[in-house]
């Protein structure tokens, strides 16, 4: 596992998302609830691209006609056929041990933190005051 | 199946990487807006769906009576970053659909507007001819990849016939589309002149799901969701199916070819088991019929493949192909509705190169002769 | 009594409302169908002379309806086909009638008359509650009259009724059904409320007999998705005459839109395959099966519970030719449950004794 420096957090805006190459992968970085995730930019199903899924809540329901909303903004649901998937750890929804996305532990550093290394970022300038995200991969 | 997970695409799922040129059946082009049919459209017609508009036998003007799940029933990345909506921009879909997948030919499916279902027949009949203008000019003109339907309304029989003489003598378009859900099932001896063009014209009918005939989409009533609806599109298509059979609409047309597109494949057994099964109990009232049903399901009909079956079990899927057997089978993507099946990855189960080679290409050249 | 088995779908023929229900109407409507002539009302969906309604042999010399000796059904279902108990599903237009309160009554005639000159004849016999879907009250009156009758194992509802039947205001007919242990018996046979598919009215019966079977995968969607089985988890519903080989396809295509539309009824939490077998029996004939072993194995396979199977005849319907009504090549695990342990469990109310 190597720490890959993949973008200042103030690129991502909340609700938004960036897509990286690192290590060959295409990783997309995820910025919700003021909160990061990383995860393959990749539908285990078909291959959808991810950076496109709408952002939803945890929706649940206790009977039928009632709708319960949780953690607004932190499922995936897939462009393409609707499958859902939790950003923190890329499980899908109806069936979390069988379908999920690979996803990649995230961290934020203070620029000057990370100039004590070690990480990778071969083409990416690190500044001493930005913050910054950090995916292992 | 979730091998697709986490590593990188093999060389044979890259991009335009593929080797296997595709004959896509399913592919949905779609109006800017409806302005795009007025230069193919009489003013009177223009003015009438200004003041008119659509008339279906559903109860909302603008939308579908069962709201899908995604907007315009689209993927959500096939947006044209130049505007408009999913499907009406030809250099995004080559850009996005056509070309990374290989697609040799693309077979246009035109839903706007519901042109089967207007009650108004005369109008129904002008729009489809501008639709079938449209397709030519907008499409097959500008990519000759893409392959132009005749649409016609089957409720008009007599418009419809005009209208196929009148695109049949282009000598552009590869087939007749009718809708699986009109005034009565398609069977019926009414609509018999336009599989007698059909087979003479010697174009193979399309049967695309959709469309709004005034029948509750289940027999046992009208659903309340869209996910009930969605599935109810696979029951249409073996009524259909049971209809033109039973009727012995094979039987009188021996050379018609018919397609369903987009019924997926997954019921076929089961109703060709089902009709079989109930031939000797019910002989007596079709004594047309010489051969069993299933002798005309495999010599007759052809079946696009989306939306795929995803038994859990591969080898299930595996067993069903072999059911229905694969040279029944052309391979649709349904670009570039929300259900779309990549011809990458839709078939979650191995097929040897000789059988894909046929699912993905040869069956629909042979069926279109291209 | 040598073998149980437990036959879950065979048919007494109603000959009519101005004879044989006559006596079990009450005074108003047997003036009304004496004075109106109101009779006749036998479902379209089964003439009585059609080759299906009743196999030659089934047939009563005299020509009347077949399944309405009740020596000739107990020669045939018993001693022929080899079941030790049998359910009485009556298929007559009680169900089909638009007004609500004539159908109470005819209701509550036939399940009077069941009760009398069936169920009090022959202690093998059981039956199926008949009741008036098109009033959900007046089917609860009919239900709790006749919940105490431990001889009436099920309630009776046709595939093609008014509304498909997970819609809310059928709930309270539910809540009792799981209440008593009456599982819901659906069966083949419609109201001609609506065409029979989307397709539209067919010229053929045999096209219609196809249709119906997907009337019956609808009604499993709508029990489903509308919520049913969150509220009354321990209902079970029982596809008669249904068919049986569309299960597997269609169980995938229904976890497959599932997946992707499962925001439209987040109360469903589980898939629909699932619940399908939890919740669902289906009886045996029809099977709809290919002809070779290979492929009823295979279909057997991907259904995937054994607990689903249910034995039956479907007497006096020509389902099948000669003596044996269980399908050609099951595998014999499954056929000692479906003939006793899956109706037992299936129908609770429905002792041996």
């Amino acid at each position: 596992m190597a720490r890959h420096i993949v973008a200042s957090t103030s690129e991502i805006p909340p609700g938004g998302n960036k897509v990286v190459d690192v290590a060959g992968r295409d990783i997309v970085v995820f910025h919700v609830n003021g909160e990061f995730f990383a995860l393959l930019n990749r539908c285990p199903h078909e291959g959808a691209p991810l950076e496109k899924a709408a952002c939803v809540a945890r929706l649940t329901s206790p009977e039928p006609g009632v709708y319960e909303r949780s953690r607004v903004g932190e499922m995936l649901r897939c462009p393409w056929h609707g499958w859902e998937f939790d950003m923190r750890n890329g499980q899908s929804w109806f069936d979390p041990k069988r379908f999920k996305i690979r996803s990649y532990p995230v961290a934020v550093e203070r620029g000057e933190e990370l100039q004590k290394g070690p990480y990778v970022a071969e083409t990416f300038p690190v500044h001493v005051e930005d913050s910054y995200v950090i995916v292992e991969v | 199946m979730s091998d697709v997970i986490d590593r990188p695409l093999r060389d044979d799922e890259r991009p335009a990487a593929s080797r296997l040129r595709i004959v896509d059946c399913d592919v949905h082009p779609s109006l800017h807006s409806h302005d795009d049919l007025n230069e193919f459209l009489p003013k009177r017609w223009q003015q009438h769906l200004k003041e008119y508009g659509s008339h279906l036998r559903t109860p909302y003007l603008f939308t579908t009576p069962y709201p899908r799940s995604s907007p315009l029933i689209a993927r959500r990345d096939a947006w044209p970053p130049t505007g408009g909506p999913p499907g009406s921009d030809l250099a995004f879909m080559q850009k996005q659909h056509l070309d990374p997948l290989d697609v040799e030919f693309g077979i246009l499916q035109v839903l706007d507007l519901f042109i089967f279902s207007q009650q108004n027949l005369e109008f129904g009949a002008a729009i489809q001819r501008a639709i079938n203008d449209w397709q030519l000019a907008f499409w097959s003109h500008r990519d000759p990849r893409l392959k132009a339907s005749i649409l016609v309304g089957q409720d008009g029989v007599d418009l419809a016939i005009a209208e196929i003489e009148r695109c049949a003598k282009t000598g552009e378009y590869i087939q007749i589309n009718v809708s699986p859900r009109a005034n009565e099932p398609l069977g019926r001896r009414r609509y018999w002149p336009i599989y007698e063009r059909a087979q003479a014209l010697d174009l193979p009918l399309g049967i695309h799901v959709g469309g709004y005939g005034g029948h509750a989409p289940t027999g046992g009533g009208w659903p309340s969701y869209y996910v009930e609806e969605h599935q109810s599109n696979a029951h249409t298509i073996a009524a259909q199916l049971a209809s033109l059979v039973i009727e012995g609409v094979p039987e009188r047309f021996p050379k018609l070819k018919i397609v369903f597109i987009e019924g997926g494949f997954g019921w076929i057994p089961s109703a060709v088991w089902r009709m079989d099964q109930h031939f000797e109990r019910f002989r007596s009232e079709v004594p047309h019929l010489k051969r069993k049903p299933s002798e005309y399901v495999r010599e007759h009909f052809w079946f696009t493949t989306q939306p795929i079956d995803e038994p859990d079990e591969a080898r299930h899927l595996r067993a069903l192909i072999e059911w229905v057997g694969i040279d029944r089978l052309l391979f649709s993507s349904d670009y570039p509705h929300w259900d779309f099946d990549d011809p990458r990855f839709a078939f979650k189960t191995p097929l040897t190169e000789a059988e894909r080679k046929k699912i993905f290409s040869t069956n629909a050249r042979a069926v279109y002769k291209f | 009594m040598a073998v149980t088995r437990i036959d879950c779908d065979i048919h007494p023929a109603v000959g009519g409302t101005r004879t044989t229900l006559l006596p079990y109407l009450s005074d108003h409507w047997k003036e009304q169908v004496v004075s109106r002539a109101i009779d006749g009302v036998d479902l379209t969906s089964y003439p009585p002379s059609m080759p299906l309604t009743g196999r030659a042999d089934w047939r009563p010399a005299n020509g009347t309806k077949p399944g309405s000796d009740l020596a000739m059904v107990q020669k045939g279902a018993f001693d022929q086909l080899g079941a030790s108990h049998a359910i009485l599903n009556v298929l007559y237009g009680a169900q089909a009638v638009f007004d609500s309160y004539m159908a109470a009554d005819f209701c509550k005639a036939i399940n009077d008359w069941i009760a009398a000159e069936w169920l009090s004849r022959d202690p093998r016999l059981r039956a199926s509650i008949v009741v008036p879907m098109q009033a959900p009250d007046l089917a609860i009156e009919e239900i709790e009259r006749r919940a105490g009758d431990s001889r009436f194992v099920s309630i009776l509802v046709l595939a093609q009724g008014e509304t498909l039947l997970g819609r809310r205001h059928f709930w309270p007919v539910y809540q009792l059904a799981e209440k008593y242990e009456l599982p819901l018996a659906i069966h083949a046979g419609t109201q001609y409320r609506q065409a029979p598919s989307s397709a539209g009215w067919p010229s053929h019966r045999y096209e219609y007999y196809f249709v119906e079977a997907q009337a019956f995968q609808a009604q499993i969607l709508s029990l489903i998705y509308e919520g049913v089985f969150g509220k009354y988890p321990n209902l079970k519903v029982v596809l008669m005459e249904s068919g049986v080989s569309w299960l597997p396809a269609f169980m995938w295509r229904a976890n497959k839109t599932w997946r992707g539309v499962r925001v439209e009824v987040p109360w469903v939490e589980r898939e629909p395959a699932a619940i399908i077998r939890d919740n669902f029996r289906v009886t045996m004939q029809p099977f709809d099966a290919p002809g070779d072993a290979r492929s009823v194995e295979e279909i057997i396979d991907q259904i995937g519970s054994e607990k689903m199977f249910l034995f039956a005849s479907d007497y006096p319907h020509w389902q099948f030719d000669g003596d044996d009504p269980i399908p050609p090549h099951l595998p014999k695990s499954i056929i000692e449950k479906m003939c006793v342990d899956n109706p037992l469990e299936t129908f609770p109310r429905l002792s041996l004794n």
